[in-house]
């Protein structure tokens, strides 16, 4: 007799996720006119990336759009040295970044950075350090049309 | 609160990578755990509340149901509370309300995870990051532990090795806890030397992927007087969300840093409200948290009051958390060690109150609280001093 203790199996679901016209407005400037645009609360001049339709702290449309600085200051970061499934081949680097302008920090990859000594790369990382935006030659209206690079 | 309630009954099976029990045979040892310490059956429960997850991790949706008739849901009112990590937490809180209100005299509270039935959790809880602006970037619950780690070693000067000090803690602890999943003695060195993660993160300080159940059975006080049986009452719960948006909660406009676990202060000032608890540090003796990673510990006995902001490094090297030290931190070894995502926060509960029972048993006379408390992505934190 077989020993028989697991039966294989899995999920594969496809999805078009909808971006509301906020993300349309953000992408489309991205896309087109490689600018980073956050929407500005009218009420308290809060400027929120990733973009939001509503200031989540005073509740008014945030309808007043501002192009933000193409360099910020490193908030927060993290090395990934290992492969996770179905995520970025390692190693990456990625970042929170508040952009000159902007009053939240928004996440991407910290690109053109040796990560081979992974102390050594966290310590060029640190907080408080300044990046600058760099955009990609051909962009198809996703996050990942930009990245950020040590000044 | 129409009544009182109290904790009569908890149960937990042993924790492990794989366990070749399905999810709804797990549950059940669990919940006839609960139900025998409480001196109960399932006759005897009103209603329940199922502790479950994301359901990604087992691969079958909806998987409360499959678990309604093994923990004696049929014909009986039944929810499933999911809140991610805070999920067993959560799951307990509603059973307090169920019963605080009135509504119900006995609940059972009961769950059960096997996060490594799936190929990688890490895969799953990626999606947990909108899918617009964020999740493209590899983000994990380790990436995010990461970014807390940075800021608080930025903002306080924390070290790797006062982060390592905690697994080094946490492991010893779970050698006395017989369902722990991982346990043992190791040094400083093993964790410093340990493959990185996410830097600053570790394999030491990361949870394990566990597989196992846990119950809680909640009573009201009239139930209990006539049980004769010892119980842990509720005293105090609080919960409160925070924002999904990790980058709004570091420079610029920040409302709170994301160092610090400020939501889990909001959470615990109003349970010490109900509590009528004024010096945590002196009136709490043990303190059960989900802290899945090593530095997450840190700012979360910060927030519960035990010491300042950025103290907890310094006190945590002088053994102020141990054991025997002034407030036991997770004695059980805590979710560090054992990591059954969907019932972790209740088997801090469990250890909770099994911690305040032994206690009492040994005579002692000092008022003593055990405090289990929860916390996930959004910052939503919740715990139950009883």
């Amino acid at each position: 007799m077989g020993h028989i203790e697991t039966l294989p199996g899995g999920w594969s679901v496809e999805y078009h996720y909808a971006m509301g016209p906020t993300g349309v407005k953000f992408f489309t400037a991205l896309k087109e006119e490689a600018k980073i645009t956050a929407p500005k609360c009218p009420k308290c001049g809060l400027v929120m990336l990733p973009p939001r339709s509503f200031c989540e702290r005073c509740f008014v449309e945030a309808d007043q759009w501002v192009e933000v600085g193409a360099e910020g200051t490193i908030q927060s970061f993290t090395i990934v040295p290992v492969k996770f499934e179905s995520l970025p081949d390692p190693p990456y680097a990625v970042a929170y970044v508040l952009l000159d302008g902007a009053g939240t920090a928004m996440v991407n990859f910290v690109k053109n950075l040796d990560l081979t000594d992974i102390r050594e790369a966290a310590r060029k990382l640190a907080i408080g350090n300044r990046v600058r935006v760099v955009f990609e030659k051909e962009r198809k209206g996703t996050i990942q049309d930009f990245h950020y690079e040590l000044i | 609160m129409r009544q009182r309630s109290a904790i009569v009954g908890v149960g937990q099976t042993p924790y492990r990578s794989h366990q070749n029990f399905t999810i709804p045979e797990l549950s059940q040892q669990a919940a006839f755990q609960a139900l025998e310490m409480a001196g109960m059956t399932m006759d005897d429960i009103d209603a329940i509340v199922y502790s479950m997850g994301p359901s990604q991790f087992l691969g079958v949706n909806e998987p409360d149901k499959w678990c309604v008739d093994a923990i004696g849901g049929r014909h009986k009112s039944f929810m499933r509370i999911h809140t991610g990590g805070a999920t067993g937490a959560s799951a307990a809180q509603a059973g307090f309300y169920h019963v605080a209100s009135g509504l119900f005299n006995t609940v059972l509270v009961v769950g059960a995870d096997k996060v490594r039935e799936c190929k990688d959790s890490q895969q799953v809880l990626n999606t947990i990051w909108d899918p617009f602006y964020e999740r493209q970037f590899g983000l994990t619950t380790i990436t995010m532990a990461a970014f807390q780690a940075v800021r608080h070693m930025y903002l306080y000067g924390t070290t790797e090795e006062q982060m390592a000090l905690v697994a080094v803690r946490s492991w010893e602890n779970a050698l006395s806890n017989p369902v722990a999943h991982l346990k043992g003695k190791i040094s400083v060195d093993d964790v410093m030397k340990s493959l990185y993660y996410c830097w600053p993160i570790k394999k030491y300080d990361t949870c394990p992927s566990s597989a196992g159940g846990a119950a809680v059975v909640i009573a009201s006080e009239e139930i209990v007087r006539k049980s004769g049986r010892k119980p842990a009452w509720i005293r105090g719960c609080s919960e409160f969300a925070n924002t999904v948006f990790l980058g709004d909660q570091m420079g610029g406009m920040a409302q709170v840093d994301f160092a610090d676990s400020d939501i889990l202060a909001m959470a615990a000032a109003e349970a010490y409200r109900q509590a009528g608890i004024r010096e945590p540090a002196r009136e709490i003796r043990v303190a059960e948290m989900y802290a899945p990673f090593t530095l997450c510990e840190l700012p979360m006995v910060e927030a519960l009051g035990f010491c300042r902001k950025g103290g907890s490094g310094r006190l945590n090297e002088e053994g102020f958390f141990n054991r025997d030290g002034r407030v036991a931190v997770n004695p059980s070894g805590g979710t560090l060690c054992t990591n059954a995502i969907a019932v972790a926060a209740l088997a801090r509960i469990c250890d909770g109150c099994c911690r305040s029972w032994v206690w009492r048993r040994r005579g002692c006379r000092s008022r003593m609280t055990a405090m289990p408390c929860a916390r996930a992505r959004g910052d939503r934190s919740s715990f139950t001093p009883s």
